[in-house]
């Protein structure tokens, strides 16, 4: 576990707060990612909330939900997030649960030990909101929050941001706009 | 180390731990508080706009509200001398509802920018180069603006203005002033001779009472915090609190109207991707252009703001994309890929007629922290004010349709919720120590004197008599400098 002072959990108990309530400031991403790497620095990750089979869990879900958010960290940092804060806690160790629950009863086994088909198959029946059963109501619930908070982490990770192809957050002497992209947008707008 | 506590400064303070206020059953109303050195202009938006003639005389010009005891002749030399100082973008446009002024050059618009003027340009809706307190050259060893985009962590070159770095910092270095830090204002405690004699005030490290002895008090601790000041000084001559005999102290609290809305731009889909940060904020802005129409169905009017860009991805960035896609895996990732910097917002800003059921007060039933007496809010929304969010509603559908778009949903669910936005929430509230040359219906005069306590000035927005649709903050330092102007001529005199 990382060295935490009082004014980094504060912090992360904002940003927490703040991913709960809506609103969070720009950078806040940031700090979260980088308390992620600073735990992993001494060793392997040691989750501060989850147990190892839940964040196994977790780490299985985000890449369903997005290819390489495994690998961007996003099982830690919403670790780190929802051991900041009850709400969120509550919401993740209740869903994970409930999703080992369903496989079991479908498949005999826990969501990350299942096959990828039975995966997708359990998934199919949460992701749509208009088309999910309502005794799956809790699961639709749950799936909203990790899809969310696994899109967060994974699109403000290095390789989320450029599989986005941001290029801001570097500075200019002299703000300029490129001409092609000028032209590309006027001409396929029909103002040109 | 880290350093996390420059990052970790407050910028969200709806809410104060210890520090409550209440709102009136029936009302709705929040109240932004910002307990740092310099206050709002550390995070504002640094739009800066100069009132029109027409708004310093709203009642002769529509017979509702009030006129103010000054006109835009008597402001302009202020705002010359503010934007000369703050430093200020902008172009000569020769516009009634935007009169122009001493302006630095604008950086170019960004392409949805450039879009959203060319469907304005149809549409007969003026489009122009954004007036921003945020330098394009260097001005008075303050840097240029570099364009990296970290605008809300506080600009580390002072490129946009704020009153901590461009005013208060320099003073401080002078020598010839002195902050107290962690010191909460509790009253004004005046003397037989009916003038301000000290501020008392609650040391928040010790909870123990000071008192500083003065000649003159300016208060600017915000509209809705000066009027408490005021309402909790109160003494045998001044049973209404101070500054009150008028009864007007915390009466015609308005907030500018807020709406807003998104479009998904297909134009901008695949375009080539590059740096759109710019400086904080919008390039490219719409002023008030109806005001000399008669056949609409609410008074005065409002100006838009424009959103849109590559946004650095932050949290909740995509939490609109995951719910109007929803799914997951690639199908997921190609939609939020394929849309991200194809959106474009817009955001009204309009103003509010002041009301009768809109005012604070102080509540008698509720202390902070310090045992001071906090305020309670009445708000509401007129028709007036409706009408003219559903304008806001037409005008920008029209803008995004004609841009080839389509309307997605409210920008700001959150603070819109029914349409129109949340009182206080746009953190404009004003008018709740007015200017008048009537002492019997303001409290202050035209150079924001209180009528009844010759020694005590107010320097934020809660002289305004109204709101037009024009941010606050340009109109609050050109008062704030004809005040400072005033107050050391009446102390040469002897006056003060």
């Amino acid at each position: 576990m990382c060295e935490e002072n009082p004014t980094r959990r504060e912090l992360l108990k904002s940003i927490a707060l703040a991913v709960t309530a809506g609103g969070a400031a720009a950078e806040a991403a940031q700090h979260v990612h980088q308390a992620v790497a600073e735990a992993r620095q001494a060793g392997p990750y040691r989750p501060q909330l989850f147990t190892a089979p839940e964040l196994e869990t977790l780490a299985v879900l985000a890449d369903l939900i997005l290819p390489g958010a495994r690998a961007a960290g996003a099982p830690e940092f919403i670790d780190l997030l929802a051991a900041h804060n009850d709400e969120l806690a509550a919401i993740f160790t209740g869903g994970l649960a409930w999703l080992d629950r369903q496989m079991e009863q479908r498949a005999g086994v826990g969501f990350a030990s299942a096959g990828a088909a039975q995966q997708t198959a359990l998934l199919d029946r949460i992701a749509w909101r208009e088309k999910a059963p309502p005794e799956l109501a809790a699961g639709v619930r749950f799936f909203d929050w990790a899809r969310k908070l696994v899109v967060d982490a994974y699109y403000t990770s290095p390789a989320g941001i450029a599989a986005l192809g941001y290029k801001g957050n570097a500075g200019m002497a002299e703000f300029r706009v490129p001409e092609e992209a000028l032209r590309y947008a006027l001409e396929r707008s029909g103002l040109a | 180390r880290q350093q996390w506590d420059y990052f970790a400064a407050p910028n969200v303070y709806w809410e104060i731990e210890g520090e409550p206020y209440t709102v009136a059953p029936g009302s709705e109303f929040r109240w932004f508080r910002s307990r740092i050195l310099g206050g709002r202009t550390n995070h504002y938006g640094r739009i800066s706009l100069r009132f029109a003639d027409y708004d310093f005389k709203p009642y002769s010009t529509d017979g509702l509200g009030h006129d103010w005891p000054i006109g835009y002749e008597d402001l302009a030399p202020y705002y010359d001398k503010a934007e000369a100082f703050i430093g200020v973008t902008g172009t000569r446009e020769g516009i009634r509802s935007a009169p122009d002024g001493v302006f630095l050059p604008p950086p170019a618009p960004r392409v949805h920018e450039v879009l959203v003027k060319k469907a304005c340009d149809k549409l007969g809706i003026p489009c122009i180069p954004s007036r921003m307190a945020i330098l394009t050259r260097p001005l008075h060893g303050r840097a240029a603006c570099h364009y990296c985009g970290q605008c809300g962590r506080g600009c580390v070159t002072a490129s946009n203005y704020s009153s901590s770095q461009v005013q208060i910092f320099p003073a401080m270095k002078s020598e010839r002033l002195k902050v107290i830090p962690h010191a909460m204002a509790r009253e004004l405690i005046a003397g037989d001779d009916g003038k301000v004699r000290a501020v008392s005030y609650i040391d928040k490290t010790t909870r123990a009472e000071r008192r500083i002895r003065c000649r003159v008090v300016v208060l600017a601790a915000s509209a809705c915090e000066s009027a408490r000041l005021l309402l909790n000084s109160k003494s045998p001559r001044f049973p209404n609190g101070l500054a009150n005999s008028s009864g007007v102290v915390g009466r015609f609290l308005t907030d500018s109207v807020g709406y807003s809305l998104r479009g998904f731009i297909p134009a901008l889909v695949g375009m080539p991707k590059h740096d759109t940060d710019g400086f904080g904020g919008m390039h490219m802005y719409i002023p008030w252009w109806l005001w000399d129409k008669k056949d609409k169905d609410f008074p005065r009017g409002y100006h838009i703001e424009i959103g849109g860009g590559y946004g650095m991805p932050r949290l909740g960035s995509f939490h609109g994309a995951c719910a109007r896609h929803q799914g997951y895996g690639a199908a997921l990732k190609a939609k939020i890929e394929e849309e991200y910097g194809a959106f474009v917002s817009f955001s009204g800003r309009g103003e509010m007629i002041p009301n009768a059921h809109s005012y604070c007060e102080i509540d008698p039933d509720v202390v902070d922290r310090y045992g001071i007496p906090v305020l309670r809010f009445h708000f509401r929304w007129s028709d007036h004010e409706l009408k003219q969010a559903r304008h806001m509603h037409e005008t920008f559908t029209a803008v995004i349709e004609t841009m080839g778009g389509r309307v997605i949903g409210p920008a700001n669910p959150e603070r819109e919720p029914r349409g129109i936005s949340v009182g206080g929430t746009i953190i404009h509230e004003l008018g709740t120590i007015r200017m008048g040359d009537n002492p019997r219906a303001s409290a202050l005069n035209q150079y924001c004197q209180a009528h009844d306590v010759k020694n005590l000035f107010v320097a934020d927005a809660a002289p305004f008599v109204s709101n037009p649709d024009k941010n606050p903050t340009l109109t609050i330092i050109a008062l704030a400098w004809r005040t400072a102007e005033y107050i050391a001529e009446e102390m040469r005199k002897g006056n003060v």
